[in-house]
């Protein structure tokens, strides 16, 4: 172990996550390996080491032959600190190598909070952050994950972004590098050859012009880059890879489990929400291989709790069957079953009995809206009667929490849509006295508000954020509306869903704001002891732009969004429709009723395997 | 249904990984080596596991030990080879049996500490060093469960020390008690932050050899 690495852990909070040497991390002989690729996750041990694209991918580089794939991801604030004194860089947990010199240094950005991050992590590594002062082929920095549907706020650090699913896209991009360090291109030469591969966004390949109110007047490629680039995807989930051999952390994550993604994609179309479009369309995988890969990452694992995780894993089409299937061995194994979250419509008793046979603790639903109107505007598709059915079942069968999400500040809404959020815990609460089967015990019901923040590609791009005073205001209403003490009411603070809201549609002049709050102090901004709201407002103030444009605007139909260039497979005239439809409360059903012909279908030859 | 103990290593990485963890390592560990273990009876059922004497994180070991129970009836052997084919980096099983003695005989640890000293040691610094822990009485502070510090004297804790002197560096070889209170051999240190505070040394690691019992004998 590095000396400077072994004087400092004993001074710094849980040092087991900087060690590496988990059971399955892939360690190679360098001899072997001409390609170093530094896998960066934005944020700490605990939540990088929970996603499972990080997972997949780190599986599917190190399939590779001569290609070591290593994790990297952001110290907490004690260790860097420490490590800054020490002059210690960016370090990979399996080589315990410094990653500055790697060839490739690849980000995983799930969300617009790690941007900080981002750079954060590129000055510890030594490595210049704009891409343009990094001028040889290596450290190539790339950038991909959900947060860059959007990725102009990093437009300046990053030399490509890969959109969509990394699976088959990666491999391309890592055997073009590979070719281009051969045959010794120039950095430009490799840009220009990697924005012809599908799903690869190459910034500097694309001039940003405005206009004087600030809006994006045109962007232009040059060099071939196309005009539109289009997210990948994997057409066969019973072809793709999954992590079976995954690696098992030595110190406790967030989600400490074996993860069985059951599909991709959501039928749903709920108009707030990002993944339900990006992720389009919907793809399984068949019931036999999802219960097979379980069982043998549980098995190689010794995980005793398995998730089946997609975006509304209960839609799956067979998922009854599925945990009747995985059912023997769960139970002979003493392995738990759960579910991340639930649809109120379809929650059943079936499903119930067949998870959390030992705790019954508490169930989450998310019904988002308080009135059928607002429910309606949002698409959310689930009644009032379902939730209540939905809660009857549950405390019948003995549950005795229910934890009820929903957002403030969606389009439309009235105090009468957020009065009605307090009505409805009321309802759940009747329910509870009508249906319980030991009342004994009490019940708890939690109500949780946050600050809606309309994203790119989805049917609220064009709207803006409520203010803050608004949303404290609609806080307020409701907490005063919540009288019984059963309820509780967790509101989401603000200040960050405000930030949220800029950076999800930012365009590429956040840049600059982006740099100078880094320079003022913001790292993991992604975190409450780190957040500053006060630094981000003095960077606009220092780069002359104003936050509101951003956060608070309505934009117009046919304004030039700073992610135009980008394509999810579902258009633009699509997501107006249902932007349209929103506003006159109708709903649109969804995609296994009927194809309401987003556009996504395009991405696997025409028809979906809904 | 078997008892059975555990011998291993923790050294390198796996020194970082705390308590707690552990026994979820193990636990892992011990499922995909298809061990059944026994679960407790009671309303939340739990592995019954647990290691003998915690080791503090950071330190490394040659002679920790695990008990635990399993829902087969077996003597332990096999077991060793089976769980060392995928164990995190730094952890190593050196023997699994059936506990002939009770934890509660482990009276004694062995270890080696290591006093780094950068800029090489300081002149009489071992002869000093001697006389320290030759003392009758040593108070030092040692941090309690509540977190706040309390005076110990670990004199009587030491049973034996010996020093010896290498290029930047002093290592001491230690016995002292192990429970009832035990002494974590990493006071040394702050004993000679306290006492002695210009031969403070760098940097400090501890290394467990063996567990002994109140007769000098190895406990396995």
């Amino acid at each position: 172990m590095d000396k400077r690495l072994e004087r400092i852990l004993p001074r710094v909070q849980k040092p087991a996550r900087y060690t590496g040497g988990e059971y399955n991390a892939v360690i190679k002989d360098a001899a072997g390996v001409d390609t170093r690729i530094a896998f960066c996750f934005p944020d700490t041990y605990e939540i990088g080491m929970s996603n499972l694209g990080m997972r997949i991918l780190y599986g599917v580089m190190n399939q590779m032959p001569g290609v070591w794939c290593q994790r990297v991801f952001a110290p907490w604030g004690d260790m860097e600190q420490e490590m800054r004194q020490a002059s210690m860089p960016l370090f990979a947990l399996e080589s315990g190598e410094p990653i500055t010199d790697f060839d490739i240094v690849a980000f995983s950005i799930g969300y617009e909070m790690a941007f900080p991050a981002v750079l954060n992590m590129l000055d510890l590594a030594g490595i210049p952050f704009h891409a343009k002062e990094r001028t040889g082929l290596t450290p190539l920095v790339i950038a991909g994950g959900t947060a860059m549907y959007n990725p102009e706020p990093l437009a300046d650090f990053v030399d490509l972004v890969s959109l969509g699913e990394g699976e088959e896209v990666t491999v391309e991009l890592i055997e073009l590098h590979r070719t281009a360090r051969r045959e010794g291109w120039s950095k430009e030469r490799f840009l220009q050859a990697a924005a012809q591969l599908d799903g690869v966004y190459v910034p500097s390949l694309y001039d940003v012009t405005y206009h004087a109110d600030g809006t994006v007047e045109a962007i232009v490629p040059r060099e071939g880059a196309p005009a539109k680039v289009t997210k990948r995807i994997i057409h066969d989930m019973d072809k793709s890879y999954f992590p079976v051999k995954t690696i098992v952390p030595s110190t406790e994550i967030v989600q400490d489990r074996v993860t069985l993604e059951l599909f991709r994609g959501c039928i749903r179309g709920c108009r707030f929400c990002q993944a339900g479009y990006v992720y389009r369309p919907v793809r399984n995988r068949s019931r036999d291989l999802c219960a097979q890969y379980g069982i043998e990452a549980c098995a190689d694992t010794g995980y005793q709790e398995m998730t089946l995780s997609s975006l509304s894993t209960s839609d799956y089409p067979q998922l009854t069957e599925l945990c009747d299937e995985l059912d023997a061995y769960c139970t002979e194994h003493h392995v738990n079953l759960s579910l991340p979250s639930l649809r109120a419509d379809n929650f059943s008793m079936a499903l119930m009995q067949r998870l959390a046979k030992g705790r019954k603790s508490g169930l989450t639903f998310a019904p988002e809206a308080g009135t059928q109107r607002l429910r309606d505007v949002i698409n959310k598709n689930v009644t009032q009667e379902d939730l209540l059915q939905s809660c009857a079942t549950a405390f019948a069968g003995g549950y005795n929490a229910v934890k009820l999400y929903f957002m403030l500040g969606l389009p439309t809404e009235t105090d009468e849509d957020v009065l009605g959020i307090a009505d409805l815990a009321a309802r759940v609460m009747h329910t509870w006295r009508e249906t319980a089967s030991n009342k004994a015990r009490g019940v708890r019901i939690t109500v949780s508000t946050s600050w809606f923040v309309p994203k790119p590609h989805t049917a609220f791009q064009w709207e803006p954020q409520i203010s803050k005073e608004e949303y404290r205001r609609r806080v307020k209403l409701l907490q005063e509306a919540i009288k019984t003490k059963t309820v509780t009411y967790n509101w989401h603070d603000a200040d960050t869903s405000f930030l949220e809201a800029i950076l999800a549609r930012g365009d590429r002049r956040l840049g600059k704001v982006l740099e100078t709050a880094w320079r003022k102090g913001a790292k993991l901004d992604a975190w409450e002891e780190y957040f500053s709201l006060d630094r981000w407002l003095e960077a606009f103030d220092d780069c002359g732009l104003d936050p509101h444009f951003y956060a608070n605007r309505r934009r117009e139909k046919d304004e030039v969004m700073p992610w135009s260039m980008i394509s999810s497979g579902v258009t633009e005239a699509y997501l107006w429709r249902e932007h349209e439809k929103a506003f006159a409360a109708q709903t649109t059903p969804d995609c296994r009723t009927r194809c309401n012909g987003c556009g996504a279908n395009h991405l696997v030859g025409g028809t979906c395997d809904v | 249904m078997s008892k059975l103990r555990l011998l291993f290593q923790k050294e390198a990485q796996a020194a970082y990984i705390s308590h707690l963890d552990l026994l979820r390592t193990f636990q892992r560990s011990f499922a995909r080596s298809g061990l059944e273990l026994r679960h407790s009876q009671g309303f939340h059922p739990h592995p019954i596991i647990s290691i003998v004497l915690p080791l503090p994180v950071g330190q490394s070991s040659d002679c920790e030990l695990v008990d635990f129970e399993v829902t087969a009836d077996c003597d332990g052997s096999g077991i060793a080879e089976q769980m060392n084919q995928g164990l995190p980096a730094g952890l190593h099983v050196l023997d699994c049996y059936v506990p002939q003695r009770p934890a509660g005989q482990l009276a004694q640890l062995e270890a080696e500490v290591l006093l780094d000293y950068d800029a090489g040691v300081p002149a009489e610094a071992l002869p000093r060093l001697r006389e320290l822990f030759a003392r009758p009485e040593l108070v030092t502070q040692k941090r309690t469960k509540r977190k706040d510090l309390a005076d110990v004297d670990i004199a009587p804790l030491i049973r034996s020390i010996r020093m010896e002197e290498q290029p930047h560096q002093i290592r001491c070889l230690v016995t002292v008690q192990a429970q009832n209170p035990g002494l974590n051999p990493q006071l040394l240190e702050r004993a000679i932050a306290t006492h002695l505070p210009e031969l403070t040394p760098d940097f400090v690691r501890v290394r467990r050899l063996r567990f002994l019992d109140e007769q000098g004998n190895v406990f396995r």
